[in-house]
């Protein structure tokens, strides 16, 4: 057994419960959750150092071979999304010991936490459909109390529209994993990869395909099953917000590039023209909610929308350039969409509000929050030489190279769209003169922009910079990602062994 | 026996999809209910139905000689229900938060997190609901 795979989800699950001893000690509480962050994200890294070095890791659970125990599996894909989630997961501890108050400490805001991150972890590493619905169900138990942490109005009224569509979302996961258990008699990935090529009625596996898409679909937020999102992300605390827009919908869309790359590709036209369409409108009408409001933190939440459907774009491409676009994508946005958030609560924390309206000035006050800003809200937009420009233009080239001109056209628009939106950001938090009459009143600097607050966005900028500056490495990484991932005997010979 | 099954699990699907859509908190967790029910009766369905079959291995033998039923899915069920009660419950407690909070459970008067854009923005429900 290799335990450095068991690692990124065992330290979580160890930190929540030593973290619940000292609930009423905050002060160790907070210590030992950054250390359990540190551990996780040294964990993390060193898996995605392992896994560069000596190619696809797969571990069996209490060595029960392959297509009967859980085999955890780390390929490329999901070493790149574990090992951002322990990065982002440090940062967002860090800024917590600077915004989680006392009652939020007290109501359990630290293991579930832990917890949360565990099942996302679990999540990616995991190589058992079944496997995947439980650790879905993990991650989702601990997200559903951190939305409603604090208890304020409008996080119940989030919290209900969360829960309700992501109840029936695991539902309908479920039936698909029923159904598709019916005809192959398996649920191990890789298994289902060979025993679904036996399968001589490709239908109902085409509707089993579909109820997947939906299921996942509304995980990731895509269209038209995305109204959630920006329904609930904008009402819990900074920290947990952040690492709900950096990790929660990825999840569905690793989910969602896992299935359709490993185990529904015997109809290609069909189910990846379906997510193709549905890519291109999550693209444009995230872009455009985007566009309509004037709430920081509602902006940034339509923006994981239209960020989805370029995720999803190079999925339903499908090939080797494409999906290299949305696995780099991915890295990307996870980094930047955490960090606009965590920037938008030092915002609203010495402004008083998320309103643009009664926000401004920062650009006089704090120049080096403005620089901040700068950076990840113009990589999101795909300015060169920030790692948005590199993600965007390998997917543009992507759909370019297979002559679908109006998918990188739609893209290139988005793009420009989305500079629209940061640009109201940056002209209305940061440049326009605060405004006179905020009867906010506003916070003792001092106190609020802290050193714990700065220091995770400032390790994300930097994070952004050194992908925008040096991409050979991380696009090295993707493409490794894309050849495993269109290869798909690659990752069956590493779980069953020689066939 | 499979085929009364379906029918059955059919029918609860779609009693649970009218209850969720009915736009109120209670109706929505009666559906919920029936939902994770339906859910585990088409997983129970698929491990395929037989009386002739059962899943025993006669003494002495590693492996069964005849067809048996799969007993996988059974296990399957188990772990849902688990969860799908863990989860009710949790849903039940949320609700009745909300509606302590909310005063409401009509979903259609849930509009507190996202209130109805109003031109005046210093409306005090909106700044109420954007305040730290």
């Amino acid at each position: 057994m290799n335990w450095l795979l068991v690692l990124p989800v065992i330290l979580p699950f160890t930190f929540a419960a030593v973290t619940l001893q000292f609930r009423n000690d905050f002060r160790q509480q907070q210590n030992l959750s950054i250390l359990g962050a540190l551990l996780h994200c040294g964990a993390c890294l060193y898996l995605l150092v392992y896994v560069r070095q000596n190619g696809m890791a797969v571990t069996q659970i209490g060595n029960w071979t392959a297509p009967f125990g859980i085999t955890l599996v780390a390929d490329h894909l999901s070493i790149i999304m574990v090992a951002v989630t322990g990065i982002l997961n440090l940062s967002v501890t860090f800024y917590s010991k600077a915004e989680i108050n006392p009652n939020l400490l007290k109501a359990g805001y630290h293991p579930l936490m832990h917890i949360l991150i565990g099942g996302v972890c679990g999540a990616f590493l995991t190589g058992d459909l079944f496997n995947l619905y439980v650790w879905f169900e993990v991650m989702l138990m601990a997200s559903f109390g951190l939305l409603v942490l604090g208890q304020k109005k409008q996080q119940f009224d989030g919290g209900v529209k969360y829960v309700m569509i992501n109840l029936f979302a695991t539902l309908l996961f479920i039936t698909g994993l029923g159904l598709l258990y019916g005809l192959t008699g398996t649920l191990n990935m890789a298994d289902l990869h060979l025993k679904v090529q036996e399968v001589t009625d490709k239908g109902l596996l085409t509707a089993i395909a579909a109820i997947f898409m939906v299921a996942f679909g509304i995980k990731s937020g895509m269209f038209p099953l995305f109204f959630w999102l920006p329904a609930s992300y904008h009402t819990p605390p900074v920290a947990i917000s952040a690492i709900f827009a950096g990790l929660l919908t990825k999840v569905g869309v690793y989910a969602l590039i896992r299935m359709f790359s490993l185990v529904f590709t015997f109809d290609v036209a069909y189910t990846h023209g379906i997510l193709l369409i549905a890519a291109i409108l999550t693209m444009i009408t995230g872009v455009l909610g985007a566009a309509a409001f004037n709430e920081f933190r509602r902006i940034l939440s339509f923006h994981i929308i239209s960020q989805v459907g370029y995720m999803v774009m190079g999925l339903a491409l499908f090939t080797p350039l494409a999906l290299t676009g949305s696995v780099f994508y991915i890295l990307h946005h996870m980094i930047v969409k955490a960090n606009l958030f965590l920037i938008s609560g030092v915002t609203g924390k010495s402004g008083g509000s998320f309103e643009l309206a009664k926000l401004g000035g920062f650009y006089r006050s704090s120049g080096f929050l403005a620089i901040l800003f700068f950076i990840p809200a113009f990589s999101l937009a795909g300015f060169p030489p920030l790692s948005g420009f590199w993600a965007k233009m390998i997917l543009i080239r992507a759909g370019l190279e297979i002559q679908s001109y109006a998918v990188a056209a739609t893209a290139a628009v988005v793009g420009l769209l989305t500079v629209y939106s940061m640009t109201k950001i940056w002209g209305e938090a940061f440049w326009k003169p605060k405004p006179e009459a905020t009867n906010v009143e506003i916070n003792d600097k001092g106190e609020t922009t802290g050193f714990w607050m700065f220091l995770p966005i400032i390790i994300l900028a930097t994070l952004t910079i050194i992908i925008g500056l040096v991409p050979e490495p991380f696009l090295k990484m993707a493409e490794q990602a894309a050849i495993e991932l269109l290869d798909p005997n690659i990752y069956v010979k590493a779980m069953l062994g020689e066939i | 026996m499979e085929t009364v099954l379906s029918i059955l699990c059919g029918i609860l699907a779609a009693a649970s999809i009218y209850l969720m859509l009915a736009g109120n908190l209670i109706r929505f967790i009666f559906g919920l209910v029936l939902a994770s029910n339906a859910v585990n009766l088409l997983i129970f369905i698929s491990g395929r139905l037989s009386i002739f079959h059962p899943p025993l291995i006669p003494e002495g033998r590693a492996i069964s000689e005849m067809p048996m039923a799969n007993a996988l899915p059974q296990a399957l069920i188990l772990t849902a229900i688990v969860i799908g009660f863990a989860l009710l419950t949790f849903v039940f407690i949320l609700f009745y938060r909300a509606y302590e909070t909310l005063g409401t459970i009509d979903t259609k008067a849930m509009r507190f997190a996202e209130p109805v854009e109003k031109k005046d923005v210093s409306d005090t429900n909106a700044m109420e609901g954007n305040r730290l």
